[in-house]
């Protein structure tokens, strides 16, 4: 088995499964990369309510393809009754939200339950004609990979590369949409101009996804890795760069093992692949990570704790609290008789010296003094020249 | 169709449906003018793990495991969305995405690899709802509607319904002034001591719960859809919050009876045997009903905003 799955994944398990395995690879980039812009704009759940507005424009499209003689499984023509409705849907979205008094969530709920419920009852009809290829129809809901043709796998990674290109061609534009709405405006961009072009995307990977990932699951494709990847950097590029490479490797590790496995449906590894990347992500990430903020915030309170158990001591006074007892005891700040050490003085000597330094030079720079945060307890030596340090000595003195 | 047809057959799929219709569009209120409309999608789609897992764990697909599991799933879901959201610095929106995505998957995937799917749990019926198996056996006509004996076999979904609606009609009844204190007003609330941390934490968990109990018989769209339909169609016809209840309850109740109707008598209208998603309609005609409202209100329409733009009088800002 594990075998199996490492020439699946290095492309090697055969040509339908690799084509497969490539378009949903081309998916998974394209929906990290587009998904950055709605979740910049904190919309990021618009795209909730595309994948529920497409349901009535599959049903419908069937409906056609069946009239005009065919099995109505035409991928491509199902594909663009799903963006017609899916279109409609967010069209919708914006005339409830510019127009009447209900808030945006409210809009997004309402379209995407009473065009789903439209597509539900379509589908019941459809269920009645007992004609053939409608139990292809399910698929849409939960997606599968196992019915991918080579030739759809291709339109889906075609579709993909191209919807990729146009977001990195106005990169620039949508980014500054995204970060301050006033400075594009400024720069003479039409932002509703711009918001549409950026949901026209949007709406293109879900139309191209919904076969693949089904339409409950295909917003997860542009939502979880943009917020896996915000945890890890603050630059629009390195985010969009990030976002599409999650977005890949889910696409890449979901394909795979449902190929593989049995009974896996593709989109749900998918899915689960992402939320593996999101988990990692929340936890590990550097800065923004939680565990990397959990250790800062304990740093800062041992810190605190010494502080203050220190400089009570110095002054004659016993520590505060138990905490700040342990912590300069552990520190060494205090002998056998519980007293304060020679180690102790000194450094409360020091820290006395670094709070009048650092006092001085935000007074004097309180510009400059602004980008340090003054509760990591950073020695001014470490951020400022010795000719500095040595002026501020003097002038404090 | 005879007497015995209609009360076994369509009375209590209507009366289900009524009753899931009132018991989420109540609710449904508090969560539009809460902005807080999606935690009703959120949480209907992690019904289908929590069910899954409750039949996995109690081995049968009992009513109360399943909806322990549910309101289980519904309650993590609601916990992790609120600390990724914290912890993560993310916006409710995306937070609420990565959450529901992503236990909905968990579900699909236990479902698939445990085979129980096999035992009449599927995801398409978690979506659609089963609304047209709702069926009263036992009855033979109106004369022994009433009769212990056909009251007794009444099916359960109904009756849980029942006492779910009672139960939240009661409750917010009951803190009528402090829900809408500290929905209007959240700072105002916390400074006549009102715990509004509890409140809200307690509000999302009543909306599981009815989430729940509706979910099962009419199908997490239709949650979805009673959720905010009925209370955005009432909120655009009155600023009173009691009149927006009252007319929420109205508005889901004709919702119930005529996308019912619709669904299974429509199609015998214009030729057709077969009946059409007795859930999906009801969804349809809320949002016909909605529409209807967003253009016509006569305060808050679009045409009576347009009338008096036009007449030269001040625009209320919407």
């Amino acid at each position: 088995m594990p075998g199996e799955l490492f020439s699946i994944l290095t492309f090697q398990g055969g040509y339908n499964t690799s084509v497969v395995l490539a378009g949903v690879i081309a998916l998974g980039i394209g929906g990290g990369v587009i998904g950055v812009f709605s979740f910049l704009r904190k919309r990021a759940l618009i795209s909730d309510a595309i994948s529920h507005a497409t349901l009535p424009g599959i049903a419908i499209a069937f409906l056609i393809g069946i009239a005009l003689g065919g099995t109505g499984r035409n991928l491509a023509l199902l594909m663009a009754g799903a963006a017609a409705t899916g279109a409609l849907g967010v069209l919708c979205v914006q005339w409830i939200r510019d127009y009447t008094r209900l808030p945006e969530d409210a809009a997004i709920g309402t379209v995407l339950s009473v065009f789903f419920g439209l597509g539900i009852v379509l589908l019941s009809h459809i269920q009645t004609l007992q004609a053939a290829g409608q139990a292809g129809l399910n698929s849409f809901l939960l997606g599968s990979t196992a019915a991918l043709t080579a030739g759809e796998a291709q339109l889906i990674g075609g579709a993909s590369a191209v919807a990729i290109l146009i977001a990195l061609l106005l990169l620039k534009e949508f980014g500054a949409v995204a970060f301050d709405e006033g400075f594009a405006a400024a720069q003479g961009w039409r932002v509703a101009r711009l918001d549409l072009a950026m949901i026209g995307l949007l709406l293109a990977i879900v139309a191209i996804g919904l076969k693949t990932v089904g339409l409950v699951l295909i917003i997860a494709l542009v939502i979880i890795p943009p917020a896996a990847a915000r945890f890890w950097t603050e630059r629009l590029g390195r985010l969009v760069i990030l976002s599409g490479t999650f977005g890949g490797l889910a696409g890449w590790l979901g394909a795979s093992l449902s190929a593989l496995l049995p009974d896996m449906p593709a989109g749900a590894v998918i899915v689960l692949a992402a939320a593996a990347i999101f988990t990692v992500s929340l936890l590990f990430a550097p800065r923004r990570g939680v565990i990397a903020w959990a250790f800062r915030r304990l740093h800062m309170r041992l810190r605190a704790a010494s502080v203050r158990g220190l400089l009570a001591m110095a002054d004659g006074y016993l520590p505060p609290d138990g905490l700040s007892y342990r912590v300069i005891r552990l520190r060494g700040y205090i002998d056998g008789d519980a007293r304060i050490s020679e180690t102790g003085r000194r450094a409360a000597a020091e820290m006395r010296r670094q709070d009048r330094l650092w006092h001085a030079y935000r007074t004097r720079h309180p510009d400059a003094a602004l980008a340090f945060n003054p509760l990591t307890g950073t020695r001014i030596e470490e951020v400022l020249s010795a000719d500095m340090v040595a002026a501020l000595e003097a002038e404090s003195r | 169709m005879t007497a015995a047809d209609f009360l076994s057959i369509d009375l209590p799929a209507i009366l289900v449906a009524v009753l899931s219709a009132t018991s989420c569009g109540l609710l449904g209120n508090f969560l539009v003018l809460r902005r807080q409309a999606l935690i009703g999608d959120a949480i209907s789609h992690v019904a289908l793990p929590g069910i899954v897992a409750g039949f996995l764990i109690a081995g049968t697909i009992a009513t109360l495991p399943l909806m322990i599991g549910a309101m289980a799933a519904a309650v993590i879901a609601a916990g992790l969305i609120e600390i990724i959201r914290r912890a993560g610095r993310l916006e409710a929106g995306a937070a609420m995405g990565v959450v529901f995505t992503t236990m909905f998957a968990i579900g699909i995937v236990l479902l698939e690899q445990t085979g129980a799917s096999n035992a009449h749990i599927d995801a398409e019926h978690a979506l659609y709802g089963n609304l047209e198996s709702t069926l009263w056996l036992g009855v033979s006509g109106w004369g022994d509607a009433l009769t212990w004996g056909a009251l007794s076999q009444l099916p359960r979904q109904l009756v849980t319904l029942a006492g779910v609606t009672a139960a939240i009609a009661i409750l917010i009844a009951a803190f009528y002034k402090e829900l809408k204190v500290s929905t209007f007003d959240p700072g105002l609330a916390a400074s006549l001591g009102l715990p509004v941390r509890t409140i809200s934490t307690a509000l999302i968990v009543i909306v599981a719960l009815a989430a729940v109990a509706a979910f099962e018989a009419v199908g997490s769209i239709l949650v979805i859809a009673m959720f905010i339909c009925p209370a955005a169609t009432a909120r655009m016809l009155t600023d009173s919050l009691a009149r927006q209840l009252w007319l929420s309850v109205l508005v889901a109740a004709i919702a119930g009876i005529g996308g019912y109707g619709l669904a299974a008598f429509g199609p015998l209208l214009w030729g057709d045997g077969d009946s059409l998603s007795a859930a999906g309609m009801i969804a349809v005609v809320a949002g016909l009903l909605q529409t209807a409202a967003m253009i016509a209100a006569p305060r808050y329409g679009i045409l009576s905003r347009a009338i008096r733009r036009r007449a030269g009088q001040m625009d209320l800002p919407a």
